[in-house]
């Protein structure tokens, strides 16, 4: 399993830059989850890794090699990728066995070489092998595209959107089966998503892209906390946008004052919090208190609408769905920080916050 | 069978009408089929041996056999390569070169025979019949395979790519595999024509058994020998239509779940090549289309003595004879079209066993050549409808007979198109069934409908076969003019018809891209495919 790493790419389509100086790096072995909206340029990128498209500027190199940079151009077929298209593409005419052998020399063919390990790597029963591809479900054909791109030991995995066509129960198990196959092999792995909570769940790191430009790369955990952006920030998950005042270490906002996390930002400044980072409790004294005023119930958890005693902010807070709140109930709320800030960038753009208000909140504490 | 379903009374199958009409129009359909095999086996083993076990059949079968496989190897080959490099090359002029690929179907075979035959009297037998059918046919071969090279998703191709498979290999390891089902499907139907082929032949002075039928017939008005024949050349349709069965059932096979948006699959840079190409193309294109063309156009310009045989053209009768082809061509195709509605409806409709065996029936019907059908069609009226004989109706009969499945499998889609839901919802709003019928049904299917009529009459009015056999005396139209010119080698009479005749076969094409769009042919030739895969997946 090689390394991979890109410098200064860039592509356009017509005048269209769809790759703007891009630069990424991924050490042998582990997995990035390659997360963008639609037209960010993720599946373009995708394509020029497997050698689909040329690139205008930069390089890619695969295992210290150069495959792509302007003048060069290695074919797909010479660059030791493995690739896992959408909906799996596999060949119609050929059995699973041979579908998963199709790259490999003719006398390994034959004796159907690894197909049994490749199976179980992937969570399929042996006897699938003799099975044709139309009988097998979507899951199913996803996996067996997966020992496909394996069977060669390619360098690097290149996984488009392996997941979305399939319905939310299966792609769950599909995903866990994937994701196990790509760690067992050691694979390095890129998988291309549109869908946050996929991107967070696969990647031991996450790459955004956003038109055409990398925005931040980083492990899940560290990207939904520390986002760079608010706009990120929003992109991968609820948020909750508050206007504060940074001092020394320190914010303060309408929910209180709160630990920021390693930031030097001085003065104005914007407040992520998340809606699970919002703690419900009983009504006390000198507790930031507010009322029910709505609620979306999934079951394991519950979204809350609250409208605060103290200014007209409405916020979102997640809990658990096992408590029951009722509409017009008092709770009391509490933060786990510490908490992310982002500079202030004008006004209009929060979502429940104007400075005013801080600073009316602030002097009366 | 199906009157077994009938009588279970279950609700699925309250339209018992539907079902009654469906299987009337069945059998109309094998009728002259029934009788000819009928008839056969009323025969004496030992007379049908004593028919067939002769040095004539024997050199008729080599004949028939030896332009029916060389016919069809061709035309695979020249559809294939031609398909390939104008879907997957990057050639200049791109739009064009499909079009030449296909118009030549568009010119009935017995025209581009007259025009080679009066162009020389050394082109005859088999060259000349092989030419004239390679051009004619390996459209055949081209539509499906191009459909299925632009419907092959190109995720596989660069999945195989990503395997380590160059683009050589990617073709024979993957592509030709994929094409598989369209290419032998292409064949196969180019097999059966030629096996039907009779004008041609005709012209052309090559022996097959098509031609020993129709002057065993003529000779002697002793539709015995001619019968016997005709089971012989049933029998090779037969194994025809079982193999292509096979093809089908195998296509059904390679079916992938429709997909949304896909991306247009890659074209090859040729570089240079290109010109190659392009000059392979033109070449192609002179052969099948400017020289049969042009010889028409030469033949215009001259005088009635020009000719072998001098003879004038009439005004009057080239009149009465379009007058006669195109009458014909739309009686024919309003009875075509009404007969197919039935079938149609229940295929699309209500989809089962029943509605598959009517359609395996008409498909068979399709595939029994011309000349069987119409010698069958002459002994039910000679045998058990007498006042039939010779009458206009017999032959608009076997017109519909002859191409009903080309009518129904637009009428079936037409009818798909028009989603069952809006014929409930129309239920729904009040209006009966014979009102959803007018208000709902009819008006979205009419494009498909007009297709299918359109389709029909092209078929018609450049059919020869049946013509020749059953129309009534002192009935001629254009193909049976300039049939009867080009016999008599009276090649510049035979022209004006031929010119009418191709105008009319260009612009009932034009209506019929008009009426699908612009993909017509491609819906067309894809729809065998579509129906196969529809039902393995139920």
């Amino acid at each position: 399993m090689s390394e991979l790493s890109i410098q200064g790419l860039c592509k356009r389509f017509a005048q269209h830059r769809v790759i703007d100086q891009l630069d990424l790096h991924l050490t042998a072995g582990s997995t990035l989850a390659l997360l963008g909206p639609s037209g960010s340029g993720k599946t373009t990128l995708l394509r020029m890794l497997c050698g689909f498209e040329h690139c205008d500027a930069g390089s890619i190199s695969i295992g210290g090699t150069i495959v792509s940079s302007p003048g060069i151009h290695l074919p797909p077929e010479r660059r030791r990728i493995g690739y896992v298209p959408q909906e799996g593409a596999l060949f119609p005419h050929l059995k699973v066995a041979d579908n998963i052998v199709f790259g490999l020399p003719r006398s390994l063919r034959k004796q159907r070489h690894r197909v049994a390990e490749l199976l179980e790597m992937v969570g399929l029963p042996a006897d699938y092998a003799d099975r044709a591809p139309q009988h097998l479900s979507g899951g199913q054909q996803q996996r067996v595209a997966l020992a496909r791109a394996l069977a060669a030991e390619p360098a690097v995995v290149l996984l488009d959107e392996p997941f979305s066509a399939l319905d939310s129960g299966l792609r769950n198990d599909t995903r866990q089966a994937v994701m196990q196959a790509l760690q067992a092999a050691g694979a390095t792995a890129v998988l291309v998503t549109h869908d946050q909570s996929e991107a967070l769940s696969c990647g031991e790191q996450v790459a955004v892209l956003w038109q055409g430009r990398l925005l931040q790369q980083d492990s899940p955990a560290n990207l939904y906390r520390h986002p760079r952006t608010p706009e990120l920030a929003g992109f991968l998950g609820e948020s909750i946008l508050l206007a504060g005042v940074a001092t020394a270490g320190r914010v303060e906002c309408v929910l209180g004052g709160f630990p920021m996390a390693d930031s030097k930002l001085q003065g104005a400044v914007e407040v992520l919090i998340r809606p699970e980072q919002i703690r419900l409790g009983p009504p006390a004294p000198d507790t930031v208190q507010a009322t029910v005023i709505g609620m979306e119930y999934f079951g394991h958890d519950a979204t809350l609408h609250l409208q605060l005693r103290q200014g007209q902010h409405i916020i979102k807070a997640r809990t658990s769905g096992w408590h029951a709140y009722q509409h017009g109930q008092t709770v009391a709320l509490a933060v786990d920080g510490p908490l992310t800030v982002f500079a202030q960038q004008g006004p209009g753009r929060s979502t429940a916050e104007t400075p005013d208000n801080a600073r009316f909140l602030l002097s009366q504490s | 069978m199906a009157f077994y379903s009938l009588k279970t009374g279950r609700a699925r199958y309250r339209q018992g009408w539907l079902f009654a009409a469906a299987l009337a129009v069945c059998l109309v359909l094998a009728s002259p089929l029934l009788v000819i095999v009928w008839q056969a086996a009323q025969s004496d083993p030992a007379d049908f041996i004593d028919t067939l076990w002769r040095p004539l059949v024997a050199s008729l079968a080599l004949n028939t056999a030896l332009i029916v496989a060389s016919t069809t190897l061709l035309c695979g080959v020249l559809g294939l390569v031609s398909a390939w490099f104008s879907e997957r090359t990057r050639l200049p002029w791109q739009g064009l070169w499909p079009l030449l690929s296909v118009a030549p179907m568009a010119v009935p075979t017995f025209i581009s025979s007259y025009a080679w035959v009066s162009l020389s009297d050394d082109l005859q037998g088999f060259p000349a019949a092989l030419l004239v059918l390679v051009s004619a046919y390996s459209p055949l071969v081209f539509l499906p395979v191009s459909a299925a090279l632009r419907g092959l998703d190109p995720a596989l191709e660069e999945t195989a790519r990503t395997l380590g498979l160059g683009p050589w290999r990617c073709f024979f390891r993957l592509i030709l595999p994929q094409l598989r089902p369209a290419l032998l499907g292409g064949m196969l139907l180019v097999a059966l024509s030629t096996l039907s082929e009779f004008g041609a032949f005709v012209l052309l002075r090559f022996r097959t058994f098509t031609t020993e039928i129709f002057a065993e017939y003529r000779a002697g008005f002793d539709s015995h020998g001619a019968a016997q024949l005709s089971i012989a050349l049933l029998l090779a349709a037969a194994l025809l239509i079982g193999l292509e069965w096979r093809v089908r059932r195998q296509a059904s096979s390679y079916e992938r779940r429709a997909r949304g948006t896909r991306r247009a699959p890659p074209r090859l840079e040729l570089g240079a090549g290109k010109w190659l190409v392009v000059a392979g193309f033109l070449l192609l294109s002179c052969v099948t289309l400017l020289l049969p063309l042009s010889t028409l156009g030469y033949w215009l310009t001259q005088h009635g003595d020009a000719a072998v045989s001098p003879v004038e053209v009439s005004a009057q009768l080239l009149f009465d004879a379009s007058f006669s082809s195109i009458e014909l061509g739309l009686e024919g195709a309003a009875l075509t079209v009404l007969l197919a509605l039935p079938l149609g409806y229940l295929l699309a409709r209500r989809p089962g066993r029943v509605a598959a065996f009517m359609e395996r029936v008409a498909f068979l019907v399709q595939g029994v050549p011309g000349i069987v059908i119409a010698l069958g069609l002459v002994t039910v009226s000679i045998r058990v409808i007498p006042g039939l004989y010779q009458s206009q109706f017999l032959l608009l009969l076997a017109y519909a007979i002859l191409f009903l499945p080309l009518a129904m499998v637009s009428v079936r889609s037409a009818l798909l198109q028009a989603e069952s839901r809006l014929e409930e919802l129309a239920r729904s709003l009040g209006l009966k069934g014979w009102q959803t019928w007018l208000r709902v049904l009819l008006p979205m299917a009419a494009p498909g409908l007009g297709a299918a009529a359109s389709l029909v009459f092209l078929s018609i009015v450049t059919e020869l076969t049946a013509t020749l056999l059953l129309s009534p005396i002192g009935t001629e139209t254009l193909a049976t003019q300039i049939w009867a010119d080009t016999s008599a080698m009276a090649f510049a009479a035979a022209a004006p018809y031929a010119l009418i005749l191709t105008v009319l076969s260009m612009v009932s094409t034009w209506l019929l891209m008009l009426l699908l769009g612009g993909n017509a042919i491609n819906r067309l030739a894809a729809d065998g495919t579509t129906v196969a895969g529809e039902t393995a997946h139920v």
